[in-house]
């Protein structure tokens, strides 16, 4: 699905102006399909994520809150995607126990790097919640989400300044190689909505919904809610992380800000 | 300087049928639509269902494109609208992309890229949104400001009380107006378009955004949900494919060439009549008597 030609590099400014000024080509199939592999094409295109991020962030304000729904409006069943029952042997192993020896570790660029278990963190103050997830691919469901304000854990680390971004490590594999992971910046980590959700509609999470652990970034699309948490790292980029775009679906081309 | 009291401008100095930005919006806005069109339907392809309300109720979308396998082992593609299940094998649901038959919403022909790549599909779509919002608004902006929205587009009381003769006359085939100016039934069609598709188009295509429902949380309780908003802007791309066909339709039936050649050149420069009556004071007429219909 995720089909990308970062092999064919044409660098050459000319032969760009070329293809665009060719766009007229690009009503034809192959020529469309041409431009969509390459680089420069969807460089350009991209263009367009900047801008979706500085205007909605303008239109919503940083703490503007997403729509929150009547009790009534729950999905008796939360439609699972993605990882769905997570075959690592470092997740099986603490599945097996109830997750009594898992913990969340938050280290990075924060003075005091915590580290807590399944029942510390239930045992914080909490944020219930009942909102809309969106999936990219285009379909919705709500559930009640119920977990501490990841915005309070990371006052009680202590940000440091030079941090940007909060990357979420997970333990399971999508593809049976690389580990997902996700990332926000701290608007939306500090995000009043932003939880670190332990509970789905008042029960432990389910396994398929990412137990024990999952985010919940209610301005964002699915893909962003990393589930099935090990650690949270404060960085100022994505350089040393996966294949350097900040999330596992970044890396196959989906754009950073997926607040659209 | 020119002063007001001058002449009615000459021939030579008279607009063009089309002016330059009138034609220079219709072809940035074809090929905006064309791109947001299949983009759309590539996007639409990774959940080829639709609903109504805020979430998605898997057991009971209003129009799902999906592949069954038929008693005699064959794959099916099926299209089912409300109540209502057609075959539509080979086009939705089931058909075949280079050579290979596959389970997806729309054919490879209609989508960008032509094979499945959401991501991709989502990167043609937000940029051209940018271009097609941003050049859309410079339009209104020209429509209101040169007078072509209330000269050109605008009903005159008389062509608001003909439109069931106008439509009449379409369906007759019959559709050469007395004047030069656009007659009701296509100013209805194009003010539809130009203040009511178009911005809708942009609204729902926004409401589907997580963020931007932060922003205006009313905006998606207008349009009843999110999933009302997905299945609106669906609806109304499909209504903007229909007036596509009509549009080109009537092209064909009035012309085609001299057609298209006006769109590009501007056409004949045409002299507004001195204002004699109120409903025909706004009618422009052109040098040389030639038939001045346009396609709706």
């Amino acid at each position: 699905m995720m089909r990308r030609d970062s092999g064919r590099r044409d660098t050459s400014r000319r032969r760009f102006l070329q293809r665009s000024a060719l766009g007229a080509a690009a009503l034809g199939l192959t020529g469309c399909d041409r431009l969509s592999q390459s680089e420069q094409v969807a460089g350009t295109l991209n263009l367009a994520q900047r801008l979706n991020l500085r205007v909605q962030r303008f239109l919503a304000g940083e703490r503007g809150l997403a729509p929150e729904y009547p009790a009534a409006m729950i999905d008796p069943v939360f439609r699972p995607n993605g990882s769905t029952d997570p075959q690592t042997a470092r997740y099986r192993e603490l599945a097996v126990n109830g997750f009594a020896d898992w913990r969340l570790t938050l280290d990075g660029l924060v003075e005091t790097p915590l580290s807590l278990s399944l029942d510390e963190i239930c045992a914080l103050p909490a944020r219930t919640q009942i909102t809309r997830h969106d999936c990219v691919e285009g379909w919705s469901a709500i559930g009640q989400w119920t977990g501490p304000v990841l915005g309070d854990l990371l006052a009680r680390a202590g940000v440091k300044p030079q941090a940007r971004y909060v990357v979420f490590h997970c333990m399971d594999q999508l593809n049976g190689k690389d580990f997902y992971y996700e990332s926000l910046d701290l608007v939306e980590a500090r995000h009043p909505q932003t939880i670190l959700a332990h509970s789905l509609n008042g029960a432990p999470l389910p396994t398929a919904n990412g137990a024990p652990l999952r985010l919940r970034a209610e301005r964002q699309l699915g893909y962003k809610m990393a589930k099935y948490l090990s650690g949270i790292t404060l960085v100022t980029d994505f350089d040393d992380l996966g294949g350097g775009k900040g999330g596992y679906w970044e890396d196959r081309g989906y754009t950073w800000y997926a607040g659209i | 300087m020119p002063d007001t009291l001058s002449p009615p401008a000459s021939a030579s100095r008279g607009r063009r049928r089309h002016p330059l930005p009138v034609r220079l919006w219709h072809w940035v806005n074809l090929w905006c639509l064309v791109v947001m069109l299949m983009s759309g339907l590539q996007i639409f392809n990774a959940h080829p269902a639709l609903y109504w309300g805020s979430a998605s109720d898997f057991d009971a979308p209003w129009l799902e494109l999906y592949a069954i396998r038929a008693p005699d082992g064959d794959i099916r593609g099926q299209t089912a609208l409300g109540p209502w299940v057609f075959d539509t094998t080979g086009v939705l649901g089931y058909s075949t992309a280079n050579g290979q038959e596959q389970v997806r919403g729309f054919p490879a022909w209609s989508t960008l890229p032509s094979y499945q790549y959401l991501s991709m599909g989502r990167l043609w779509h937000f940029f051209f949104a940018w271009l097609f919002a941003g050049a859309g608004a410079l339009f209104v902006l020209y429509a209101l400001l040169s007078g072509h929205l209330r000269r050109d587009l605008w009903l005159s009381g008389a062509q608001w009380r003909g439109l069931g003769r106008d439509l009449l006359d379409h369906l007759r085939l019959r559709f050469h107006g007395p004047h030069g100016g656009y007659n009701g039934l296509q100013k209805l069609s194009y003010l539809g378009v130009l203040l009511v598709a178009l911005p809708l188009m942009i609204v729902t295509g926004l409401c589907m955004s997580p963020t931007f429902n932060a922003a205006a949380p009313w905006l998606l309780e207008l349009f009843g949900g999110r999933q009302s908003a997905r299945s609106i802007h669906f609806i109304v791309a499909a209504a903007l494919v229909l007036f596509f066909l009509v549009h080109i339709a009537m092209v064909l039936l009035s012309g085609p060439w001299r057609q298209l050649k006006d769109m590009l050149t501007g056409g004949p420069r045409v002299i507004d009549e001195p204002a004699a009556t109120s409903t025909t004071a706004t009618t422009p007429t052109t040098r040389g008597g030639r038939d001045q219909h346009d396609a709706s």
